[in-house]
């Protein structure tokens, strides 16, 4: 790998410790891939809660950020995706004392690194969205998904001490989706039906996901009846990243790198592979249909908008919850719902608003057990795919049918 | 002991290293896979669930899902609970970005389903620093 003169001043340690275990971490994953330089990267976005991180990688944040100051800050805008709790609803969610002792220590740990506490995996509809060329490093799948396709940005799934790397030299190894050649189609996908509700959507993305498969493949998508909204992509992306581990898509006609069709491929498009809305029911009764043995209700996974918040309060205006409802937004949102009523409303059904933090990565696995929550209700189609290896039998609804669950209706 | 097949990969890192295989057609994430507290695949539906991937060389299709894995690799190790090294047929950034920061050896990238060609059990030997690298298959089970 080629490095300019400032990256290997980096390499030799000259700009310290910190950047030298970037630059060195960096040079191994690109050599891997086949990289031949590092891009200039203008944000980071870290994904790092503890229950990923653990002891050991609290411990080496911690590490990083006891060196002096001017080696250790980031150089770039670096921000971060959702914490492993909610600090106010901690003992509600019976977390125990060690997580957010733990969660702490990792945000002591960033705010020494210079790292800004966003807590957001929405990043694109509330922090800063990339434009359309703009090379970033970002650590959420579901934000790399929705930057690359939508927006037109580039980034590769960069994980926690990756994002963290960019962060720390202000590059990212230059392959995959920084890439032109990486960003055409290799799959197309002939829709027979457009969704309607957002765990539709995500449904959708679950089957796309799955027909793709792999992290190298582009599908590109016709046969839209009409140009979706943010939450009903984002959720399409979300859930085709975490079944598919896919990180671009194209919408013939809609996103900025196919406004034609054969825009997204290199040469003639291929024989399309048909989706009918008979797939996207077969990804949902996959997760069955019973509703009676509900032990919990979540929104979240990606955290949800305003307008999705809204929605939610609409639902259950005049409502009690007699099922635990979680409803999981952004600490952007958050205030904007407060102050508009909308939490309260919510919070007036018996339903919890939480915030900073996502339902998967808050320790899942001793939630269930804390709570005894085994069946669980969501609209969340990238959820459901996530939570079977955490011990939950997941169904996937309409946000509707999820709040009928929750106010202990019954709906077929 | 000779050796009984040899198959080069496209990419690899990390140290060399014999092992016993752990095989399935499957693909892996650690977040979505495992039970990374009693070391076992724990997704009910995932080909290896129940068996124990504990100093094993983990050997599947493809890796999946979100980015977790990146520090999740690096968390198991500090513990030991963790595999000997992964071969996968097709990687994404995030298993071989965890892998680094693990310290721990990988290989991708075989002109054949590697996960057809190694049978469970295998003792294999990992050589990450062969040009090009390469698994072998010291004994069949």
């Amino acid at each position: 790998m080629r490095l300019d003169e400032e990256a290997e001043a980096m390499r030799r340690g000259e700009l310290g410790r910190a950047r030298q275990w970037a630059i060195e971490h960096q040079v191994r994953v690109g050599r891997y891939f086949g990289a031949n330089d590092l891009v200039s990267v203008t944000q980071a976005h870290i994904m790092a809660d503890t229950e990923s991180l653990g002891e050991a990688g609290v411990a080496w944040l911690e590490h990083l950020a006891a060196l002096p100051k001017a080696e250790r800050r980031v150089r770039i805008p670096t921000i971060t995706d959702p914490r492993g709790t909610d600090f106010g609803a901690a003992q509600r969610l019976r977390q125990q004392a060690w997580m957010t002792t733990l969660e702490q220590r990792a945000i002591t740990a960033f705010e020494e690194l210079g790292v800004l506490m966003t807590n957001t995996c929405i990043n694109y509809q509330t922090i800063m969205p990339p434009i359309p060329g703009e090379h970033v490093a970002y650590g959420d799948t579901g934000v790399v998904i929705y930057c690359n396709s939508v927006l037109g940005a580039r980034s590769n799934f960069e994980g926690g001490p990756s994002a963290l790397a960019a962060g720390l030299t202000g590059r990212t190894p230059r392959y995959g989706y920084h890439l032109d050649a990486q960003r055409r189609g290799t799959l197309l996908v002939e829709l027979a039906w457009t969704p309607g509700a957002l765990h539709e959507w995500g449904a959708l993305g679950g089957v796309v996901g799955r027909l793709a498969g792999d992290y190298w493949r582009v599908p590109v998508i016709t046969g839209l009846s009409r140009i979706p909204g943010s939450d009903e992509v984002k959720h399409f992306g979300a859930a085709m990243a975490s079944f598919g581990s896919i990180a671009m898509f194209h919408l013939a006609g809609v996103t900025p790198e196919a406004r034609r069709l054969e825009d997204a491929f290199d040469g003639t498009p291929p024989k399309p592979v048909l989706v009918t809305e008979q797939d996207v029911r077969t990804l949902l009764s996959g997760y069955g249909t019973d509703t009676d043995t509900v032990d919990v209700v979540v929104f979240s996974a990606p955290q949800l908008s305003l307008m999705e918040m809204q929605s939610l309060a609409d639902l259950l205006d005049g409502r009690r919850v007699g099922v635990p409802l979680l409803a999981v937004t952004s600490p952007q949102v958050k205030p904007d719902a407060d102050r508009m009523g909308i939490t309260a409303r919510i919070e007036a059904s018996g339903a919890m608003v939480l915030t900073g933090m996502c339902f998967y990565q808050s320790y899942a696995r001793e939630l269930a057990e804390a709570n005894g929550w085994k069946r669980l209700a969501t609209n969340s189609a990238k959820l459901t795919n996530i939570l079977g290896g955490y011990g939950y039998r997941p169904v996937l609804l309409s946000a509707e049918h999820c709040v009928e669950v929750a106010c202990g209706g019954k709906q077929s | 002991m000779s050796v009984v097949q040899t198959f080069p990969a496209r990419s690899a890192m990390g140290a060399k290293l014999r092992g016993r295989a752990l095989v399935a057609s499957d693909g892996f994430s650690a977040r979505y896979d495992l039970d990374r507290i009693k070391g076992i695949f724990s997704r009910p539906e995932h080909k290896l669930a129940g068996r124990s991937y504990v100093g094993l060389v983990l050997i599947l299709d493809r890796a999946k899902g979100g980015v977790a894995t990146a520090w999740m690799l690096h968390e198991m190790a500090s513990r030991g609970i963790v595999p000997a090294a992964v071969v996968l047929n097709t990687v994404n950034p995030i298993m071989v970005q965890g892998a680094a920061l693990a310290d721990m050896t990988m290989m991708s990238g075989f002109d054949q389903d590697i996960t057809r060609l190694v049978p469970d059990g295998a003792l294999v030997e990992l050589d990450p620093e062969a040009d090009p690298p390469v698994l072998r298959i010291i004994a069949t089970p």
